[in-house]
């Protein structure tokens, strides 16, 4: 099958490349739907990583977070028109190692090409039936990322109810998490914390939201998740630490690109728990899909946080979408018709 | 029923001394045509593959499909021109499906592998508005118009295109029109939607791509064959 992939050569420049793509027979071909822009493809087309890492990845083709249709299968599970999550995570070499933090594993839009693909070739592994494809679908994968670090989490707290947990972070992962975790542990506080107070207001469904500079001196919590990434990530954290209780558990998802200079002697003093999250796992992803059939009303929910969506019918639409992404609150989602 | 109708029944006598049809030669690991249809096989906007292909060919065909392990593709017999090829085309899906007044024909050349999805969903969207639908790209080069031993005309270029295929019809009406061709008519007209402009119907088009080329050179196959090993970039 000839197969065109959308590939980033070098900041901002984006060209079509030609592959005819050998197709095994317990493979799946899916076109994408809906591909969703994070920070991380931005970073890329930005060119706002760092130099040897834009020399070593690049040309790449971006984007992991997608949904999709299947356009050719043999396998009776996923026949032809089945609406289907892609898993970016592709496993390497099975070990009792989760696939996620496997350095066998790759990552599409990372360490291999993205979805930003005519069709993209997949294992069964690596797709996931969904029962609908509405636009707010395609943040699943955000969705399996808090997904990844509530199993992490739930290993170190078995017992969590009626306890404080402060969620930090006023971006997509911030609100995806705040709204996984209020439905899941209904009986906690849930408190938000962020920078911007208009992006807090979309947090309807938490109990408490504080701007960081404005958190009030009694305020403390038993857990907290870090979703803030960046350098931000750094005045989170500490903040996390101040006002967080002994013994306390610290989950860090957001991504930052620098060193991140944390009070350590506050964590050993407090006897916290700093637990690392990365990406996820096929689980994950399973307990994401899970999560939407049991409450549906998440769709409505998510809808909130798509800023935009692009119809994408060429290059230039396609960096259309990098570019009002830059300004968009939240995500921006391109809805791929090229 | 939307119809994909490959027109196959070139001999391809502008490719030079090859031993082959130039759309069986190949480009990457398969020959022409296989890339062609499979990019049809993948869109769930067509209901039936026909390729239309001369006789002698006919074989030659139903062995690479049965050899790539590609089904649901039926293979009708083509004339000896593109005309001809379309209409034997037509009368074969008539003869076999009947002629409803929503059937929808997509001619498409089976040497332009690089179609996408999206100029298919376009024609299929468009031929709603129209009674036909042509794929065009704009003219990067200035256009003219030679008469004998003299330019007789500059068309401005900003109203000129190159037309691509596929072009989209109601099987009905195609029909009708191409049958009510005569000789001369039918000799002369080398593009399915001149006969739509000669009898004042409505033609909308859509914009296809650059690398929707048709291989028809030596030249074409080299550029084709380059692009599918990824070497040069679009």
């Amino acid at each position: 099958m000839i197969n065109i992939r959308y590939k980033l050569t070098s900041p901002k420049q984006i060209v079509e490349e030609f592959v005819d793509e050998k197709v095994e027979n317990d493979e799946i071909i899916v076109r994408p739907k809906y591909l969703s822009i994070c920070a991380a493809d931005q970073r890329y087309y930005q060119g706002t990583r760092d130099k040897k890492v834009l020399n070593k990845k690049l040309p790449l083709t971006l984007i992991h977070e997608a949904i999709g249709e299947v356009v050719y299968s043999n396998d009776s599970e996923f026949k032809v028109g089945t609406s289907v999550v892609m898993l970016p995570n592709i496993h390497g070499i099975k070990s009792n190692i989760k696939e996620n933090y496997d350095r066998s594993s790759k990552f599409r839009g990372s360490s291999c090409d993205g979805f930003m693909q005519n069709n993209v070739v997949c294992k069964k592994e690596n797709v996931i039936k969904i029962d609908r494809d509405d636009v707010e679908v395609v943040f699943l994968e955000l969705m399996s990322v808090v997904f990844n670090a509530l199993d992490s989490f739930e290993k170190v707290v078995t017992n969590i109810d009626n306890s404080k947990i402060a969620i930090y972070g006023d971006g997509s992962l911030g609100y995806i998490a705040s709204l996984i975790i209020k439905k899941r542990f209904s009986n906690c506080k849930i408190i938000s914390i962020g920078k911007n107070k208009d992006k807090l207001n979309y947090f309807t469904f938490v109990d408490d939201k504080y701007t960081i500079d404005k958190i009030p001196e009694n305020v403390s919590f038993d857990y907290a998740f870090e979703c803030v990434g960046g350098l931000g990530s750094e005045s989170a954290i500490n903040s996390i630490i101040n006002n967080i209780n002994p013994q306390g558990v610290v989950s860090l998802l957001g991504v930052s690109e620098y060193p991140i200079n944390i009070n350590t002697r506050m964590v050993l003093e407090k006897g916290l728990y700093l637990i690392g999250n990365s990406r996820s796992s096929y689980n994950d992803f399973k307990n994401a899909v899970d999560f939407i059939q049991k409450y549906p009303d998440t769709l409505n929910y998510l809808s909130n946080i798509v800023s935009n969506v692009v119809d994408v019918k060429s290059i230039s639409d396609i960096n259309q979408a990098f570019m009002q992404d830059t300004m968009n609150p939240f995500k921006t989602i391109m809805k791929w018709d090229i | 029923m939307k119809y994909a109708l490959i027109l196959a029944s070139g001999t391809g006598s502008r490719m030079g001394n090859t031993e082959l049809p130039k759309q069986f030669l190949k480009i990457g690991s398969k020959p022409i045509i296989l890339h062609t249809i499979e990019q049809f096989t993948l869109s769930n906007l067509i209901d039936k593959i026909i390729v239309v292909v001369k006789e002698e060919w006919k074989n030659h065909l139903q062995d690479i499909l049965d050899n790539y392990n590609i089904k649901n593709v039926e293979i009708a017999l083509g004339g000896e021109t593109r005309h001809e090829s379309v209409k034997k085309g037509c009368e074969y899906i008539i003869e076999k499906y009947g002629m409803h007044n929503d059937d929808i024909l997509i001619t498409h050349d089976a040497v332009r592998p690089f179609i996408t999805h999206r100029i298919i969903e376009e024609n299929i969207e468009k031929i709603k508005e129209y009674d036909a639908v042509d794929t065009v790209v704009p003219a990067f080069d200035t256009i003219v118009k030679i008469d004998d031993d003299k330019i007789e005309d500059i068309p401005n270029r900003k109203q000129m295109y190159q037309g691509q295929t596929p072009q989209t019809f109601k099987l009905k009406e195609m029909y009708e029109l191409i049958s009510s061709l005569n000789e001369n008519e039918a000799n002369t007209l080398t593009d399915a939607c001149k006969i739509y402009l000669i009898k004042n119907k409505k033609i909308g088009y859509v914009l296809g791509e650059v690398y929707n080329f048709k291989i028809t050179t030596q030249y074409d196959l080299n550029v084709a064959n380059r692009i599918v090993r990824g070497e040069v970039n679009i």
